[in-house]
């Protein structure tokens, strides 16, 4: 077989004098570009004349570390063989990993459940584990819109911001409790959702992509704006925390401590709202799993397939996108409460495009459409992110090497392959190569 | 032909794209539970008229009449996802456009969303998992059953559609447009990339649907065997005009369709046209 395809289409990309051309291209190519941006320096002189000189020493560096990098990567490149999977990863580490798969998710909440009693005197980890399952949420929220519709949303945080603002603003003027502004909160992002979605109807692809960022900024930027009523940059503080059945987690004779006559400890309000987020996060799932075996969710995935069938199977794709924008800001909504009620204090800064970008990465990076592959990914992302933190300002490098090659071994996801709504016999996960990703 | 059942009335369909005339002053009639066939050359205007039937284009003049137990429907009037919706037309298109990523049976049931979606009423109760929308979901896996067996995919309900022979994506996407339940279906070029026994199967299939179901049929076809095979009444088109209609012997042999079929010199054809008249 070898000879095979090294006789045949191999040839010309093989062989020391391929890699040599190459390595000598890229090298030239370096040459030209850092002539000028490292081999002549330039500087105003004492007097204003310009003043130059060469730096040819490390010019030549530059260009014999591409030369030399070339040639490594494109050994690389052929002892690995074509790109792909099935070619980096060999088949029994596959087959172990579908394996383990299976039970990856059951351990996951069961691990997830334990983990304010195992981690019960750790409150950074605790605190770690809540902002998790936060974008845990908020990613499975995205995923109907994007993975699910296929509508690329670069906005999302508005809708974050719009539950965190509603539910801050109720309990602040009116003294609302945290539980009966929840839903008007995900109710209030819904319609911001539905809102969105009219003008973008007709948009597609990029243009979508750019309307609905636009929108995440125009939110942000009312929200900055409007200081009679949110406050502007100063944001609300003093935001009243959760009860438990308006039974308040405090010390005195009122807390929940006092009534089930045990010592007052600040970790019982961190381990309620962990609880409180593990609560709607699967709240979230379960309604996605739900509406994605419904109509419903079948034309939300239709829709990311292919609009024009849909239309001509008699699907309306208009209220088919708004309520995917609707549910997908409804989570977000949610997630946005919570956000307000565990800090406490809420300021426009904390609703920036860098959190619709992460939790765009989250849902892309977990494989669009996959529950567990978004669990997963935000793990990663947000729990990684801290786990570099020794690596002080080289963290945002490893992480997005790390990224990058996340996307090189799986293309398509953590969890690439799509699992089908309804079978006959046996439910097959579909290839990622055949699900398509939405154009709108 | 008055008196008889139209399912279909097109009267003078017009279709501009800026200067250019795609279809002109077209009309003709497709009669219920039989097969009618557009035929004519490329560029003819066929899948322009198909797309002003099907609602994907709004036409810039005419009208296009579907007859139903509520009285005549207004095709023109109605807007793309509401004339299968509403008038009961289907379609399927001249380059498949089945859900790839989608399994066979997972097309067949988003084809039968409108009935689903009242089913579970609009989600909410299917959401709570009612019985009355278990059943129906089981009608909804029942119905697709019978068209996969009917195309013969029932083994291969849980695959992808996109893992398809091309022969079975063609098939599956005429079951999809069926489980819609339509009253006329429209099909652009069915037979198009088939083979001979592929084709054969086709109008088999066709023949089938219009007996059984009672479906009328609507297609547009360039291979003639298949045409010439199933078709009840044939319109030959050219240039956006309406150029023979009949029986397919009759326009077979008329001097006009072989003129416009061989490419022969407009005025030749003109000619053709004029001493035939």
């Amino acid at each position: 077989m070898g000879h095979v395809t090294a006789s045949q289409q191999k040839q010309p990309h093989a062989g020391i004098a391929f890699i040599l051309k190459k390595a000598l291209i890229s090298a030239l190519v370096a040459l030209v570009l850092f002539s000028l941006m490292i081999g002549i320096r330039t500087e105003a002189g004492p007097t204003g004349q310009l003043i130059y000189w060469t730096r040819f020493g490390e010019l030549a560096s530059i260009v014999a570390i591409v030369f030399a990098g070339s040639i490594v990567i494109e050994l690389i490149r052929q002892w690995l063989g074509p790109a792909g999977a099935s070619q980096l990863v060999p088949a029994p580490v596959q087959n172990t990993l579908a394996v383990v798969g299976r039970y990856v998710a059951p351990a996951l909440l069961i691990f997830t459940l334990l983990v304010p009693v195992i981690f019960y005197h750790q409150r950074y980890i605790l605190d770690l584990a809540i902002l998790v399952l936060t974008y845990v949420m908020l990613g499975w929220g995205l995923n109907v819109v994007v993975g699910l519709a296929g509508l690329l949303d670069l906005g999302y945080v508005a809708f974050y911001a719009v539950g965190a603002y509603s539910y801050a603003l109720f309990a602040t003027t009116f003294g609302l409790s945290f539980w009966i502004c929840l839903p008007i909160a995900g109710i209030l992002a819904s319609l911001w959702g539905v809102m969105l979605g009219f003008p973008v109807l007709r948009l597609r692809g990029d243009y979508l992509a750019i309307v609905t960022l636009a929108f995440g900024e125009i939110i942000r930027l009312v929200i900055v704006n409007w200081q009679s009523l949110t406050g502007g940059p100063n944001g609300i503080s003093s935001i009243p925390r959760p009860t438990l059945f308006g039974i308040p987690l405090l010390p005195g004779p009122n807390g929940l401590a006092a009534k089930l006559g045990i010592a007052f400890d600040p970790t019982h309000r961190l381990v309620f709202l962990f609880y409180i987020i593990l609560g709607m996060a699967l709240l979230t799932n379960w309604v996605t799993i739900r509406l994605r075996r419904l109509p419903i969710g079948r034309a939300w995935e239709a829709l990311r397939e292919d609009e024009v069938a849909c239309r001509a199977l008699g699907i309306n794709t208009t209220t088919t996108k708004l309520t995917a924008f609707a549910t997908g800001a409804l989570f977000g909504g949610f997630a946005g409460a919570f956000f307000a009620t565990r800090q406490g204090f809420i300021s426009p800064e904390s609703f920036t495009f860098q959190e619709s970008a992460l939790v765009l990465a989250i849902v892309v990076l977990g494989g669009m459409g996959s529950q567990l592959g978004v669990a997963l990914a935000a793990l990663a992302m947000i729990g990684g992110f801290e786990l570099f933190r020794g690596l002080e300002q080289y963290r945002m490098l490893v992480f997005g090497i790390a990224m990058v090659l996340l996307m090189i071994w799986r293309p398509r996801g953590l969890i690439g392959h799509r699992a089908p709504t309804v079978y006959l016999k046996q439910s097959q996960a579909i290839s990622s190569d055949l699900v398509k990703e939405g154009h709108g | 032909m008055s008196g008889a059942d139209h399912i279909l009335s097109v009267d003078r369909l017009t279709m501009r794209f800026g200067g250019i005339v795609a279809v002109n002053a077209l009309s003709f009639e497709a009669q219920r539970r039989k097969i009618t066939a557009l035929i004519g050359p490329n560029g003819a205007g066929k899948t322009t008229v198909f797309n002003c039937i099907t609602g994907f284009y709004k036409p810039t003049g005419g009208s296009m009449r579907l007859a139903s137990d509520s009285g005549p429907i207004a095709l023109e009037r109605l807007n793309d996802f509401r004339i299968s919706k509403q008038a009961k037309v289907a379609r399927t298109f001249q380059n498949i456009r089945l859900f790839p990523g989608m399994t066979v049976l997972e097309n067949l049931m988003v084809a039968q969303h409108n009935t689903l979606m009242r089913a579970s009423g609009l989600t909410f109760l299917g959401l709570l998992g009612v019985p009355s929308w278990r059943a129906a979901e089981k009608r909804a896996i029942e119905h697709a059953t019978f068209w996969l067996n009917r195309i013969g995919l029932y083994d291969r309900a849980d695959d992808a559609a996109g893992n398809l022979a091309y022969g079975d994506q063609r098939r599956l996407e005429i079951a999809r447009a069926m489980c819609t339940e339509p009253v006329l279906l429209c099909l652009d070029e069915p037979a198009a990339g088939l083979n001979a026994r592929e084709s054969a199967a086709l109008s088999e299939l066709l023949l089938s649907i219009r007996a059984e179901q009672g479906t009328s049929i609507l297609l547009i076809e360039h291979d003639m065997s298949v045409v010439m095979e199933i078709s009840d009444h044939v319109v030959v088109m050219d240039y956006g005009v309406k150029i023979a209609e009949g029986a397919p012997n009759e326009v077979r042999d008329d001097p006009r369709v072989i003129a416009a079929y061989l490419g022969a010199d407009e005025e030749e054809a003109i000619a053709v046209m004029e001493s035939d008249n």
